[in-house]
């Protein structure tokens, strides 16, 4: 069948038949190729757990809505925050990490291309058989159910009395299974920055994307395997009549609790630094100015991964720990604020002074910057163990992790997808619905999330699908509910700008932002084998060596 | 210095990176000693928790001479990546098939403790916490065993057909730091199981 477009020159030259173009695709093991499919899988979760948040919040905008029922009001929230932490923010940080790593090492690929491949069929395929339990929870005899114990499932919720049917199995299994696919690219991202750098990339030469993604890929070996023992306990469980987390049989929850923190808590920081690494990619190109206090970044990160590992517990206040390990986690949380504040003072360092160039990625960074900021501030008052007795399980909270999630995670994501979409693409997004985007989102973000700490502190629980009116919860939550319907109005305007930049958007050069590190070397898209003469490095910034060489980097290193 | 001659450094040849594969590998191993360590952790805690018997003092018995056995694994598989780095083809083998039998009588050993323990004295995952973390914990490691013995019978195979040299040394080297480790975890698991949890 593709023979046809070969042999007849001047007809149908370009069209290739697209099954087999789906089948390059899904056959692929091209590090491009595969964080692109990263990315677009990641989209898809985005969409699908986006319109969950919007049930709930339809559900929340009055007192005594019946818009869903209680019980898929609870399916809501848990495949909602199920979905967008393992199948939205980790895929594609992790699509973004395979795309970039080898291209800003000057390497031909990852470190094992197959294994690779694998790790995104193990976590795309997960994500699908969690979607599968709709259909198949109850089994073939009844309708399907989704899980509905919350995104930790905590025991005894997850064991067989509490969680008849198969939702909870379907919910371990696509956990283990996607957390296999997490430890196999987090061996190949550590593999190839180790093994594959070109010659001169010496450590002290990465780009800081490069330093913090390995930094992130250490913490997934360590943080994510926890979950992976939990499931497999929980599996035993349900399946075998084991004990782990059976009260009856002298069995702990708490345990599973421990278990789940011990994961969970360094899950933020493995999202988030990422995120990190794309701002000090990006900041310092808009800021014309190379990134400020390049060392002092790289130990606040292994700082903060350290001291993350030994934080899980402050999730646990409300359950009755005793006073020394209440004030234990109280410091060790306080402590990550340190090298995180060393972070923002070096990013705000590099902006000083410089010549900042308000394009959409700078913008949705500095909006990163902020709100940050502000999800820090009060993380650090949840961290207080009496503030976070009376304000645990409330909407506080929920506002507090999500202002980290999507004012700061998504806005550096945002970043990333207007500063890199030229390279993976070789069109320029349109910097008009950029601004669209932007502002949209960001009157979206802050109407949602501001408002939601203050029914939080007037006493609302989260998880709870409708209440009393007269509380003084009723306006605030319309308000909450109208700016999470300003955010997809803007997300639809952002997915808008994907599709039509990809066929109308301004050709992009090599080198659009005029930026430093080695991606930008090449032409965009990049050819299959990335760079046609293997780069030899002298400095942090190879490029600014390559446009400067009077005045090259090396001469200060 | 002149800041020409310097900057660009004497491209591939001066520059040395680690080998893939032992990075990779050390990822797994760093990786797979958390799972493990979760495991271990919720063996301790449940130590003497359990409502009903019967408990590790009653009826586990320390097994030595399959430990022997296992440890010993360890340092036949290292003279057998030491002779294939030489190029010495059949005490490579030789050693190799010795690793594979040592890692089977170990096999057996968990194999002979489980039925005594399911048939002699009624404990099976589901008796009580300290069965449900017992068999998780040693299968746990029974199972690395099992995998390993499986990439171990492989090479051995390809070995018997000629086709392993000292081209596939690193390979080999790789496979037996998983070895190593799973007779280090073992070293661990014998001492919460046998010597603590009695």
């Amino acid at each position: 069948m593709s023979s046809n477009a070969i042999t007849i020159p001047g007809t149908q030259i370009q069209t290739r038949p697209w099954v087999d173009e789906l089948h390059e695709w899904l056959t692929t093991v091209d590090h491009k190729r595969l964080g692109i499919l990263y990315i677009l899988s990641a989209l898809l979760f985005l969409v699908i757990g986006g319109v969950e948040a919007l049930v709930m919040r339809i559900q929340l905008m009055h007192a005594h809505n019946n818009f869903v029922s209680p019980e898929v009001f609870n399916r809501m929230f848990t495949m909602h925050g199920t979905t967008m932490i393992f199948f939205v923010a980790m895929p594609v940080l992790f699509g973004f990490a395979n795309y970039l790593v080898p291209l800003m090492i000057g390497a031909r690929d990852m470190a094992f291309p197959r294994l690779n491949a694998f790790s995104f069929w193990l976590s795309f395929l997960g994500g699908l058989l969690l979607y599968f339990s709709f259909l198949g929870g109850s089994g073939l005899y009844g309708a399907g159910s989704a899980p509905d114990v919350g995104w930790w499932s905590y025991a005894p919720l997850g064991a067989r009395a509490f969680s008849p049917g198969h939702s909870s199995d379907y919910w371990t299994l696509a956990l283990l299974v996607s957390g296999f696919g997490s430890i196999g690219t987090a061996i190949n991202i550590i593999a190839t920055i180790v093994s594959l750098r070109c010659p001169g990339m010496k450590i002290s030469r990465m780009p800081l994307l490069v330093w913090l993604n390995l930094v992130m890929a250490g913490m997934v070996l360590i943080a994510i395997t926890p979950l992976s023992a939990a499931q497999i306990m929980l599996l035993i469980d349900r399946y075998l009549g084991g004990h782990f987390f059976d009260t009856q049989a002298g069995g702990s929850a708490v345990l599973w609790m421990h278990f789940f923190w011990i994961f969970g808590h360094p899950e933020v920081y493995v999202l988030i630094i990422p995120c990190f690494a794309f701002m000090s990619e990006i900041i310092p190109v808009f800021s014309r100015k190379p990134i400020f206090g390049y060392p002092v970044m790289v130990g606040a990160t292994v700082c903060i991964a350290f001291v993350s590992m030994s934080v899980w517990a402050h999730h646990m206040f409300t359950i009755g720990m005793n006073s020394y390990a209440n004030s234990f986690f109280t410091l060790t949380t306080m402590a990550v604020g340190v090298p995180t504040g060393i972070k923002i003072f070096n990013w705000i360092g590099t902006m000083w002074g410089g010549k900042i160039q308000f394009k959409t990625p700078m913008l949705f960074s500095i909006g990163f910057l902020f709100q940050f900021l502000i999800a820090g501030l009060t993380g650090i008052m949840l961290a207080c163990s009496p503030f976070d007795w009376q304000l645990s399980l409330s909407y506080f909270v929920v506002a507090h992790f999500h202002y980290v999630i999507v004012g700061g995670i998504l806005f550096a994501l945002f970043a990333a997808f207007y500063y890199w979409y030229p390279k993976m693409t070789g069109r320029m997004l349109s910097e008009r619905l950029g601004k669209w985007h932007f502002w949209l989102f960001l009157i979206g973000f802050h109407l949602t999330f501001d408002v939601m700490h203050i029914p939080g502190v007037l006493g609302m629980p989260r998880r709870i699908y409708t209440y009393e009116p007269g509380r003084g919860w009723d306006t605030l939550n319309l308000i909450i509910s109208i700016g999470a319907f300003i955010q997809a109005i803007a997300i639809l305007v952002f997915v808008a700008n994907l599709i039509i930049s990809y066929f109308k958007g301004a050709r992009a050069a090599n080198d659009p932002w005029d930026a430093w590190t080695l991606e930008w070397s090449i032409s965009s898209p990049p050819p299959a084998y990335n760079f046609a003469t293997v780069p030899t490095v002298s400095s942090r910034r190879p490029l600014w060596d390559l446009k400067h060489p009077e005045d090259p980097d090396s001469r200060y290193e | 210095m002149s800041a020409v001659t310097t900057s660009f450094p004497n491209t591939a040849a001066g520059w040395q990176l680690p080998s893939r594969g032992k990075v990779a590998m050390a990822g797994l191993i760093i990786a797979e000693s958390a799972i493990f360590t979760i495991f271990v952790v919720a063996y301790l805690f449940y130590l003497g928790k359990s409502l009903t018997g019967p408990t590790p003092r009653e009826v586990l018995e320390t097994p030595i001479f399959y430990t022997i056995c296992l440890l010993s694994s360890s340092l036949t598989i290292h003279f057998a990546a030491k002779f294939l780095a030489r190029g010495i083809g059949f005490a490579f083998l030789g050693f190799w098939l010795l690793t594979i039998a040592l890692g089977g009588l170990f096999l057996y050993g968990t194999a002979e403790e489980w039925h005594r323990l399911i048939y002699a004295h009624g404990l099976t995952i589901s008796t009580n916490l300290f069965g449900t973390t017992y068999y998780s914990l040693v299968g746990l490691h029974g199972f690395h065993v099992t995998a390993g013995l499986i990439m171990l019978l492989t090479v051995a195979v390809l070995g018997l057909c000629g086709r392993v040299g000292m081209k596939q040394s690193g390979h080999i080297e790789v496979l037996s730091m998983y070895w190593h480790f799973v007779d280090a975890v073992w070293v661990v698991v014998f001492t919460v199981v046998y010597v603590l949890g009695r």
